[in-house]
């Protein structure tokens, strides 16, 4: 941007770097501030969108009474079933799949032609087969969930280095070391993407089947506002969602800096 | 694919006793298709023997290491090669996310499996970097643990497969004198694949030239050890063996011929040089 190229002293650097970050908040606080003051002068209905400070204040009042907490806690308890039923069952999938030649053509087709479908439409099914509980939420979650822990686990074990394996043989590993100590720790950076994209895919889901007759958890939460025009207590529904899905992202990032610590990018860092 | 334990199979009866290092390859033929890798190779090295084989790439000798290795299968011939056989390769094969230590201990059998890797590793001048991860380690160190990984196995044979060519000039002269010192102590048999005619003088005690899948020259190598570039003998023998590899200039070629400089085995160590090669010796 300057024309000329003279060094810029250090003090006047560091300057522009922070007034460059505040006008990065800057704008986002503008924007905060017209949402606050169309809401207040009665540009925008609060029954169209509801003012920030509604908006707080509603959060407030759900922390406070529990509402909040308890829905929550509906909600993760989906998404921790879900998870913890793909993250078995894409697994030993992708287990059966990678290992053996045998289970490669056994599931591995089946495999790559389900995972085409859209989960999203298998939901009149799911109603059909396991009613309108706590089960179809759950068991949709984990399908959509079990796709990508079984691809990135299964293209990681198929794409261990074959040098890795050439040494396993000259020093004679036995196939269980070899699994154990050379495939498994080769799949996991892929596995670990895996990880990260199905719990997004997670969330995705949770919100969807949250909003088919649920009677907790913050999509029921969401729902149930609506009915009263509440776009306060949605907007907190909304954030909501938006903080577990930054909270657990940021989770499985720690936990891929502690597992993969043996990593030349990660070496150093931790 | 051939089969993994292919060298083990091969194993003749009547070959070399147990706790031998010695090889012996006679008739060994591999094919890739229509290429011919390997022609009908016959061979063999002694018990302790120090063997260099030299080649261009392309030339078989990577075919014929990981035939030794028991990687592949040969097609056909009779192979016997001790059980007890490592493996170092170009690159140090490391796994990333084990430790050095743990990459040495990797799979030992029978007990004190960390005394006996932290000794491996001590050997080769590693006893300060036991718990250092393959990336923080420099070419010279992991090829040193790769080394270690194998003789904490107690070979016989240990096979080389340029296990020098990605180092520097200074780090691959200490590696030439641990290999050689660590042959000496642990008298194992050793096969090294080189492209470095300068390095099969300085470690072997022959040296094997391969080309399309032939074995052509044998060169006995007695200099006194231990040996040094330029020693008396040294330019005659890089002389002799360049020759060998085809590396000499056309005269030259023409006036020695092809026939009695490169198929003739084992020629005598005093032949008389062409005047004409002595350029190369230079290069």
């Amino acid at each position: 941007m300057r024309g000329n190229a003279q060094p810029i002293p250090a003090a006047a650097r560091t300057a522009s770097v922070s007034s460059r970050q505040w006008l990065r908040i800057a704008s986002p606080l503008a924007l905060l501030a017209l949402w606050q003051i169309a809401a207040a002068e009665g540009w925008v209905s609060s029954h169209t969108l509801a003012s920030p400070a509604q908006v707080l204040a509603s959060l407030w009042a759900l922390v406070n009474d529990g509402t909040l907490a308890q829905n929550l806690l509906v909600s993760l308890g989906r998404v921790v079933k879900g998870m913890a039923i793909a993250i078995v069952a894409g697994g030993s999938l992708a287990l059966l799949a990678g290992l053996s030649r045998l289970g490669e053509y056994a599931i591995d087709a089946p495999m790559q032609m389900l995972r085409t479908l859209p989960v999203l439409a298998l939901i009149p099914f799911f109603i059909l087969w396991f009613g309108i509980g706590e089960t179809p939420k759950v068991a949709l979650i984990a399908v959509a969930a079990t796709f990508p822990i079984y691809l990135t686990v299964y293209a990681g074990i198929r794409g261990v280095d074959t040098k890795l394996i050439e040494v396993a043989r000259v020093i004679d590993l036995s196939r269980t070391a070899l699994i154990r100590h050379v495939i498994l720790p080769a799949a996991l950076p892929s596995a670990l993407v895996g990880l990260r994209y199905a719990v997004g895919v997670s969330w995705l889901i949770l919100v969807v089947v949250e909003q088919i007759n649920a009677t907790s958890g913050i999509g029921y939460l969401m729902n149930d506002a609506r009915d009263f025009m509440r776009t306060d207590i949605m907007v907190v529904g909304l954030l909501i969602y938006a903080a577990l899905g930054l909270i657990v992202d940021i989770m499985v990032r720690l936990l891929e800096r502690h597992l993969l610590a043996w990593r030349p990018s990660l070496l150093g860092t931790a | 694919m051939a089969s993994v334990i292919a060298g083990d199979r091969m194993s003749s009866p009547h070959g070399p006793s147990a706790g031998s290092g010695a090889v012996s390859i006679e008739g060994v033929t591999r094919r890739f298709g229509d290429t011919i890798a390997l022609d009908n190779v016959d061979f063999s090295i002694d018990d302790g023997e120090f063997v260099a084989l030299l080649g261009r790439s392309g030339s078989g000798k990577s075919t014929l290491l990981r035939l030794l290795a028991g990687l592949d299968a040969p097609d056909s011939g009779q192979l016997t090669v001790p059980r007890e056989r490592m493996v170092v390769f170009q690159e140090p094969r490391l796994l990333p996310w084990k430790r050095a230590i743990e990459n040495v201990a990797l799979g030992l059998k029978g007990s004190q499996q960390l005394a006996r890797a932290r000794a491996a590793m001590v050997e080769v001048g590693l006893g300060h970097r036991f718990d250092a991860y393959p990336a923080t380690m420099s070419g010279g160190e992991a090829q040193r643990t790769a080394l270690a990984r194998a003789l904490v196995r107690d070979p016989k044979l240990l096979l080389l497969d340029e296990p020098f060519a990605a180092l520097d000039a200074l780090t691959r002269m200490r590696m030439q004198r641990l290999v050689e010192a660590l042959w000496a102590r642990h008298r194992l048999s050793v096969l090294m694949i080189t492209h470095d005619v300068d390095e099969a003088i300085l470690l072997a005690d022959r040296a094997l030239v391969i080309e399309r899948g032939c074995l052509l020259t044998s060169v006995k190598i007695d200099l006194p050890r231990p040996r040094e570039v330029g020693q008396p003998g040294f330019v005659s023998l890089r002389k002799r063996l360049l020759g060998a590899i085809g590396v000499a200039d056309a005269d030259a070629d023409a006036a020695a011929g092809p026939e009695t400089t490169l198929l003739t085995a084992n020629p005598p160590l005093d032949a008389p040089i062409p005047a004409s090669r002595s350029r190369i010796a230079v290069a």
